[in-house]
Formats: structure tokens, sequence, C-alpha cells
């Protein structure tokens, strides 16, 4: 099963969030993550939803999005010509003897330390999906408190945009 | 058409926009957060006439007969909180079966919302699911526009039901509002060119045709290119549930329904032909039967206006997504002209066995008092049904001329449909309408009586009385060994004394010549009328496809006995 990655571009209405998740949720459709936000202009929001399925789960998610009143625009996100970006706060245990160690996965990562205290440390580190799993793998020997995805972020590249498409 | 700006109150701003989309008719019932829209409607009774129903699923349901017979937007009003979950059911049935409507609920004011106060309910958040789409008016400067955008998307494209719910200090504070035409449906088009030619190809390929109309050859008024391209690629057609009407009974290619509980010759030609072309329908469980056993054989075309449907329940050899009455229309221009004798001898062979398959008596069968109203009936009579084994009986057995002529709950299966679909029915054909009921589904909604009767509606309402809840005894005859688990009513209800409570002519009849006369002299009548005939309870709905069975698992005799 692959992973799939959507742009939808929707009018920014009331209700629009609850909309296109109920959506999701009665077709039986899983999402493994979602984000919305502002765009450049006011009138309209723009979604960023993955998901593992197959062509046929993938065709009917586009096709049930593409006839909801609210959707203006969808545009699929391959792996090669898009860039994609996932932000994540991690909470772990700091104490002296695992504090080098700590801080040279950091080191390694580019990831930074965005507040310290004698107990504990939260860690912001951005970057593609697996990249961050793989950090978040090596930080769990050191007790991570709490962990906080904002869930993937993506855009064509290239000067196209998503506005362009019907 | 368009005028001056006027300042208006946010009710009359809704009522006059209404009159804009030229609604005539409005099915509903009052209440405390819709006292302003009543009371803007009082104004305006000239020009707009409400329906006032025994309940809001009853207005609901009138408003979806309404749209299902003159194929226009059926509109019904609702006060908030009961009011408008009461109409849930009736917006879900028409979601299932396409129904272009529009619900409109009064809700609590602005600054009420989200405090749980009285009468207030989530009714977009509710309805979400079972709408087209669905807005909440927390401006009043857009009221008009939602409205006007609402009944377009009611009736472009698959139609369906649209809600707008209205806070109550919003139909009170005054907006501007400047008169605009009438909106009009998106601008329909034909499929698209390579689909096309991929479906002729096929087409020309084919040496068994199959022609599978679905409900939307009647919305999409394509039962004359549906009935042209069968006579052109010498092709039988058959028709899911929603489809009926769509084809002429009469028409010697026509096979009936097919499915679930569909004709013997239909389930067969299925699964014998080398091409189906589905048209407006979307592969329900209950036309196909198991899907993976599906025409084996068959190549399969889909034509429909929703492009979500091509590939959703089945996946097809050629999908064309557009208006189906131009897609076709270009489809006959383009294909041979055939003839194909082998298949339609092998059809008719098939239609011969059903023939023989029907065990014809005397007695008050519903075959019997189905031949009776179709005996009774004219070409523009409306027959609404309610939901069960009456329902499929009728399915299997009415006849029909024309389309829109038969008004039922398809996709959703709503028990008390029937009373309020045919009240709506009657009132937007102008011509008579009669509900074939089951005592079961008749017992759901019968309050709609009240509504019959206050506004003489010519409807007459057949009761097919067996004491049993029949569809699901039927399954636990032949599924679950007999055990009988509260499908046994043997109510004490004298129907005919409820008639008569209600102000309405009943009668009862035990043997079919006095059925034929009363059913006769009922449809003569300009009012209301109840007859209750009753059935044995042993009565089966056959052919039956049996639970995952293919179209040739078809069971045609009774079984069980």
């Amino acid at each position: 099963m692959d992973r799939h990655i959507l742009s939808v571009f929707v009018r920014n209405q009331y209700g629009v969030l609850a909309r296109i998740s109920s959506m999701f949720r009665r077709r039986g459709f899983n999402i493994d993550t979602l984000t919305v936000g502002a765009t450049e202009d006011p009138d309209y929001s723009r979604m960023t939803v993955t998901f593992e399925g197959d062509d046929a789960v993938k065709n009917q998610i586009i096709r049930q999005l593409g006839k909801m009143p609210d959707v203006v625009s969808i545009s699929e996100l391959h792996r090669g010509d898009s860039v994609s970006r996932e932000l994540v706060l991690i909470k772990v245990r700091n104490d002296k003897d695992t504090r080098q160690d700590i801080m040279s996965v950091i080191d390694i990562f580019r990831a930074k330390v965005v507040d310290y205290g004698t107990e504990a440390m939260t860690i912001e580190i951005t970057g593609e999906s697996s990249k961050i799993d793989a950090f978040v793998d090596l930080v769990k020997e050191f007790g991570i408190i709490e962990i906080c995805r904002t869930g993937i972020v993506a855009l064509e590249r290239g000067s196209g945009s998503i506005r362009n498409k019907q | 058409m368009c005028g001056e700006v006027m300042k208006l109150s946010g009710s009359e701003i809704l009522i006059r926009t209404l009159i804009e989309q030229n609604v005539d008719v409005v099915f509903g019932y009052p209440g405390g957060q819709v006292i302003n829209i009543y009371d803007t409607l009082y104004q305006h009774q000239d020009e707009i006439k409400h329906i006032l129903t025994a309940h809001e699923q009853g207005a609901a349901h009138a408003a979806d007969g309404y749209a299902r017979s003159t194929g226009k937007v059926g509109v019904v009003i609702a006060t908030s909180g009961p009011g408008a979950t009461n109409l849930v059911t009736g917006i879900a049935t028409a979601y299932l079966d396409s129904v272009p409507l529009v619900a409109i609920t009064g809700n609590v004011s602005l600054p009420l919302i989200g405090r749980d106060s009285f009468q207030e309910v989530d009714i977009t958040g509710i309805t979400m699911p079972v709408t087209k789409h669905n807005y909440f008016v927390n401006k009043g400067e857009v009221l008009a526009d939602t409205v006007r955008e609402a009944f377009k998307l009611a009736m472009s494209g698959r139609p369906g039901p649209v809600l707008i719910d209205i806070p109550k200090d919003i139909q009170t504070s005054l907006y501007d509002y400047e008169p605009q035409p009438a909106v009009t449906a998106d601008e329909k088009t034909a499929g698209d060119g390579d689909d096309i030619s991929a479906a002729v190809e096929l087409i020309n390929n084919a040496k068994k045709p199959y022609i599978y109309c679905g409900g939307g050859v009647i919305s999409g008024d394509a039962s004359e290119e549906a009935v042209e391209l069968a006579e052109k690629i010498d092709a039988v057609l058959g028709c899911s549930f929603m489809g009926l009407s769509a084809v002429s009974t009469d028409n010697p290619r026509f096979l009936g329904m097919q499915g679930m509980h569909g004709h013997y010759a239909s389930s067969m030609a299925q699964h014998n032909a080398d091409l189906i072309i589905a048209i407006g329908a979307r592969f329900s469980d209950r036309a196909t039967g198991n899907k993976a056993k599906y025409a084996p054989k068959a190549k399969i075309i889909h034509i429909d206006i929703d492009n979500a449907e091509i590939d959703k329940n089945i996946s097809v050899d050629c999908g064309i997504c557009g208006d189906v009455k131009l897609t076709l229309q270009k489809i006959i221009d383009s294909v041979d002209a055939k003839n194909n004798p082998e298949w339609i001898e092998k059809v008719s062979a098939f239609s011969a066995q059903e023939k023989e398959q029907l065990k014809l008596t005397s007695d008050m069968t519903p075959y019997n008092l189905i031949d009776v109203i179709n005996k009774t009936v004219d070409a523009d009579t409306v027959i609404a049904t309610d939901v069960g084994q009456h329902q499929m009986w009728a399915a299997q057995y009415c006849k029909f001329s024309k389309p829109r002529k038969f008004v039922s709950s398809g996709g959703l299966g709503t028990m008390g449909f029937g009373l309020g679909a045919a009240i709506g029915a009657q009132i937007g054909s102008g011509k008579k309408s009669v509900l074939i009921t089951g005592d079961g589904s008749f017992g759901m909604c019968l309050n709609e009586l009240a509504t019959a009767a206050s506004y003489n509606v010519p409807v007459v309402i057949v009761i097919f009385n067996n004491g049993v809840l029949g569809m699901v005894r039927q399954w636990q005859t032949l599924f679950f060994d007999k055990h009988y688990s509260n499908t046994v009513l043997d109510r004490k209800t004298d129907f005919v004394k409820l008639a008569e409570a209600f102000g309405i002519k009943g009668y009862r009849c035990t043997e079919m010549a006095e059925f034929e006369k009363t059913m006769k002299s009922a449809f003569e009548d300009n009012g209301p009328v109840l007859i209750e005939c009753f059935i044995d309870k042993d009565e089966m709905v056959l052919p039956m496809l049996p639970p995952g069975g293919s179209m040739d698992d078809i069971i045609v005799e009774r079984l069980g006995d």
C-alpha cells in the first residue's frame, strides 16, 4: 500500500474542516495526517491530507472530495516533484548521564533545543516524515515525556500553483 | 428582473427568494424559531401555498414526493430542535435517492447558539452526512445568495437535499435585498470524447448487450435515449428499483426490475450478457447481488453524472462521467446499428420461463391486487409505496408508461415514507396518486391521514394487511428457522374506523370482486379513500437472490414450506 499526499484547496467556510473529515470518516477512509491552514487569500484554506491505500482508494478519495461544494481544487503530490515537511516538538528526559548523547543526536539531525530544564528538554525538528521517524526512534531510549507532530505540509516543486488546477 | 435594493427582514428575504425560484408550494410545520418565517408566509399566502402536515417527517416526505413526481425542487420548513431532527429521516431518504430538496430550519438567535438553549440543536452538524451541502446562516447579508446557491446545488449535477439553518435574529433583522432571476442548474455536458469512443467500440463488439437503467435515467430525462440505444444495438433493458418508470413496462425489450427481488429474465440476462451498459445507476448491492459474481461474462460501461460513482462499487471497463442524456445521444450517433437475433431469442426464453413460474389463482394475492390497481389507474397516476414486501410486489408488477410515476424509498428503505410522499406527489403532479402500503409501514406515519383529510387530497390508500412485518418474516422463514421474533403484529387496529376518525372514507375488502369495485369508485372519488385488503401472511416476494448469491442463484419457488 502506497502513501499518498493530497493538497486540497477549499473555501474558508463555516464547518469546512468538519465537513471534509466527516466525509473521510463515514466512507471509511483512514487519514494518517491532516493539516489545515490559511493561504495567501483569506477566502481560502489549504488542507494537506496523507493516507495509505491502493489506487482505487486514492481515486475514490479524490472523486469524493471533488464533489464537495467547498473544495475548489485537488492536487496529488508525488515524492519526486514535491517537497514535504513535518514539524515536531519532543519533550525528553534530561539527566546528566544521557545529556551528551541527546545533544549529539540533536546535532546530527540538525534539530534544536527550544526549551531546556534540568529534568527535561524540548526539541524542535523539521523534515520529511522518514527523518522525523528515525529521530523519534533514536531519542526513545532517553525517555520521551510527550510529543506533538504537526502532520505533513507539502508543496509542488516549480512555479505552479494549486489555484490554477481544476 | 433585477430591481432596486430594498431593506427587508431576513424572513421576508427568505420568502421572496423562494418566490424568485418559482416555489409555489412548501410543506412544513410552525414553531417558536420559525414564527417570523410563518408570519411572512401569512403575508405571501397568495404567492406560496403552505401545506401543514401532521409531523415534520411527513412534511419532508411530502416535499420529497413533490420533487420526485415533478422534477422540481421540493421545499420543507421546520422549527429548531425537534422540528429539525424530525426532518432527518426525510432528508436522508432524499439523499440516498438523489432527490432535489431544500430544507429550511429555524434556530435560536446567534447569542444563544452553542449554549444548549431551549430547542437548540446543531442541525447542520447532524445532517452533514445526509445532505449534498448545508448552511448555517450566521450573516444576514448572505441569506439571499445562500438560498439561491442551495437551489442551484440541489438541482445541479446529481440532485440531492440541501439544508439551510437560519437563526431567529437573522430572520428578524433588516438587510439589503435585491431581486434576482431564478437560478438554473449548472450547464449539462456530455462525457469525454475518448471515453465515448471507447464505449462505442465496446458496444460495436458486443453480441449480448444489456442496458441497466438507474434513477439517473429519470432525473437525467434520458428515457427516450435509453430506449433508442436499445433499439439501435438490439439490446434488452432492465432497471434498478430507482429506475422504475424510466422505461415503459409495455416495451418488449424491457425485462423489469433487476436485483435482489428482480425479475428472473433480467437476472438471467445480466448473468449471460457480454456487455452491461449502466446508465445513471450506482451498482447498489440490492441491484447487483454479490458483486464478485456480478455479470461474469460481461464488459461494463458506466455512464453517470457523478464522477465518484465510477469505480465506487464495481470497477468498470469504461466509465463516462457526464450528463446521461447528452452522452447517450453521442453514443447513439456513433454506434453501428445491429441485430442480435440469438441473444433476443435467448432472453425471450428466460421471459417465457418467468411467465411459467407465476402461479395464478383467483385469491386475494398481491399479484391480483396490483393487477386490479393497474387496470384502474391511468398513465398519469403516481404510484407511491412504503417499504417492505408490498413495495417489492409493486416494483415487480405495477405498470408504468411515463417516467416519475413511481415514488418509493429505494436507497434508505424508509418505512413510513409512503403516505407523506403520496400526498406531496399528488399536490405536485395535480394527478391522482395511489399509495400501496403494508400494515407495518402504514402504522409508522399514519398521522398524515390528517393532512390528506384537511386538504382533501385525492389519494387512494391500499393497505396490504398481512398482520406481520412480512419482509423480515420472510427472511426469518428462509434463513432463521422460522423464529418469528417480533414480526407478528396482530394489532387490534381497525383501519376502517381509523380512516373514519380522521375524516376519510374507509373500506375493507375480503374478496377480489369487492376490491375491484371499491378500487374503481375510490379512484373516481375526489378525496382520500383508504382500502384495507387482507393477504396471506405466508406470501413471499419471489424471485429472490439469496444473500451473497449471484444472479443465477435466483430462488424462484417458495421455500421453507
